[in-house]
């Protein structure tokens, strides 16, 4: 089988600080990786350099497309690494206001991912749009609403009905529960878990908490200081961690 | 099915003074199809950590573990994935589930995750859950506010959804009532009658007697503690 995302040893530094370096894996269809790491780590700047929307400085990601089959992404045109993002990709960001049009309603935030891949029949976009709204527990009427009026975990699930509407092969996510209060933190995470099965869907989740990768991902990556520390099956990390940085983690969570 | 050859298994704590201690030495064992065998030992002998070692949740130091074909010491994480997918289960003593998930959807997941008919998945879910004498009322209910242990039989039903060819139980008895114990006792034998190979630990006596073919003293594997 083929990755679909194989990472070659990526590497990013701002100036003589390390962002991250030398980290490697591959991701296949419909796996889930986890990566966890205090902040200050490096983690989201190496799901940025993944994503295409920081430039590594060495190493390489290549992902097995569609159409051409694997291809190094680092290397690709603009154009290409754009139309990748609007179609077989999708980013859910920590803050749903840098991943909606705030100005724009919570329709025409799904509809517009649609548009850019070629959707040009109102009412199928604006159905399209309401399917998705159901999915992610918003209320059909509020169809019209621009994101301003939604709640904070309202505005996360719509940037999630916006992502993953064309259907992406691979979402990368960063902190998509940070900032939510635990009941609405329960609920997306069912959300996201039934997403990932029904669609088959690859995730790349950024997160500082350990129960959310628990529950959500198959695989975990340990970052400290730029580097991988430890990697491995999730649960096997947690329950018998082996490097002395994962056992600091662990041992560190409170018990509820 | 199972077979283990010459496992052993420490822990470092590297925050408490890199301590080292070894738990598991030497530890072989095999288990056919359709055989169930108990782990013994006192408390503390190292009978669940071999059963995570098997499980792959902890890592071997050294030795094979191969269950159907796979060196679980070895394997990479999609091969320990699709492993316990497949062919290896896991009835724990504690029920980990995403919140707000309806008890029949817990224990229809693992038949969902082999790719089994959705309505096929959810009325097998039922048959167990029935059995398992949990009222259905409750089915649609997440069973996370569950009591002890209703939580224990929701965590069998879903346990033995699919016909694993191997299983791990971990006390699958323990908290149970009279006619409970006599229902998860019967789907160990029907499991064994359709060739499972399983291991068990059961600190139940006569649960242990009635299932098990034999039994294998985890203490032989500890360290410093070999009778």
């Amino acid at each position: 089988m083929t990755p679909l995302l194989s990472v070659q040893n990526i590497r990013k530094t701002y100036g003589t600080r390390i962002g991250c370096t030398g980290v490697s894996f591959d991701l296949y269809p419909g796996e889930v990786m986890g990566i966890v790491g205090e902040s200050g780590s490096g983690k989201s700047t190496l799901l940025n350099c993944l994503a295409g929307h920081l430039e590594p400085d060495g190493g390489r990601v290549v992902f097995d497309t569609r159409t051409d089959g694997p291809v190094d992404t680092v290397t690709m045109s603009e154009p290409e690494r754009r139309m990748l993002g609007r179609t077989d990709w999708a980013f859910v960001h920590q803050h749903a206001r840098d991943g909606l049009r705030m100005s724009v309603s919570a329709g025409g935030n799904i509809g517009e991912r649609l548009m850019a891949v070629g959707d040009r029949h109102y009412g199928d976009i604006r159905d399209k749009a309401i399917d998705w709204l159901g999915r992610v527990e918003i209320e059909a009427n509020r169809v019209d609403d621009r994101p301003t009026a939604f709640s904070g975990g309202m505005q996360q699930r719509l940037q999630i009905a916006r992502n993953l509407v064309t259907g992406p092969r691979l979402v990368f996510m960063d902190e998509p529960t940070g900032g939510l209060d635990v009941s609405v933190q329960a609920r997306l995470l069912d959300l996201l878990r039934g997403l990932v099965r029904e669609m088959g869907l690859s995730a790349i989740i950024v997160t500082h908490d350990l129960a959310v990768v628990r529950l959500l991902a198959d695989r975990l990556m340990v970052m400290k200081d730029g580097h991988v520390a430890e990697s491995g099956l999730t649960d096997q990390v947690l329950d018998d961690p082996q490097h002395a940085y994962t056992q600091l983690l662990v041992s560190s969570v409170l018990q509820v | 099915m199972i077979e283990l050859n010459n496992v052993s298994k420490s822990f470092t704590l590297h925050n408490q003074g890199s301590a080292v201690i070894p738990v598991m030495e030497g530890a072989t064992l095999s288990v056919a199809p359709g055989e169930c065998v108990a782990l013994t030992g006192a408390s503390g002998a190292g009978k669940s950590t071999l059963m995570r070692v098997i499980y792959g949740n902890y890592l071997a130091a050294s030795g094979q573990v191969m269950v159907g074909g796979v060196d679980v010491a070895q394997a990479e994480p999609r091969e320990i994935l699709a492993l316990r997918r497949d062919t290896l289960g896991y009835v724990s003593q504690f029920l980990r589930v995403v919140p707000r998930v309806p008890t029949l959807e817990v224990v229809a997941e693992p038949l969902l995750a082999v790719g089994c008919d959705r309505q096929a998945a959810l009325d097998k879910a039922a048959g167990l859950l029935a059995r398992l004498n949990i009222p259905e009322r409750l089915w649609t209910l997440s069973p996370t506010t569950f009591s002890g242990g209703e939580q224990q039989r929701v965590n069998i039903a879903r346990g033995f959804a699919h016909d694993y060819p191997t299983m791990l139980l971990d006390e699958p008895t323990a908290s149970l009532d009279v006619q409970n114990r006599e229902t998860v006792l019967n789907l160990i034998e029907e499991a064994k009658a359709r060739g499972a190979a399983i291991i068990g630990i059961f600190h139940d006596v006569g649960a242990r007697e009635r299932v098990c073919d034999r039994e294998i003293n985890v203490s032989d594997f500890t360290p410093g503690m070999a009778a």
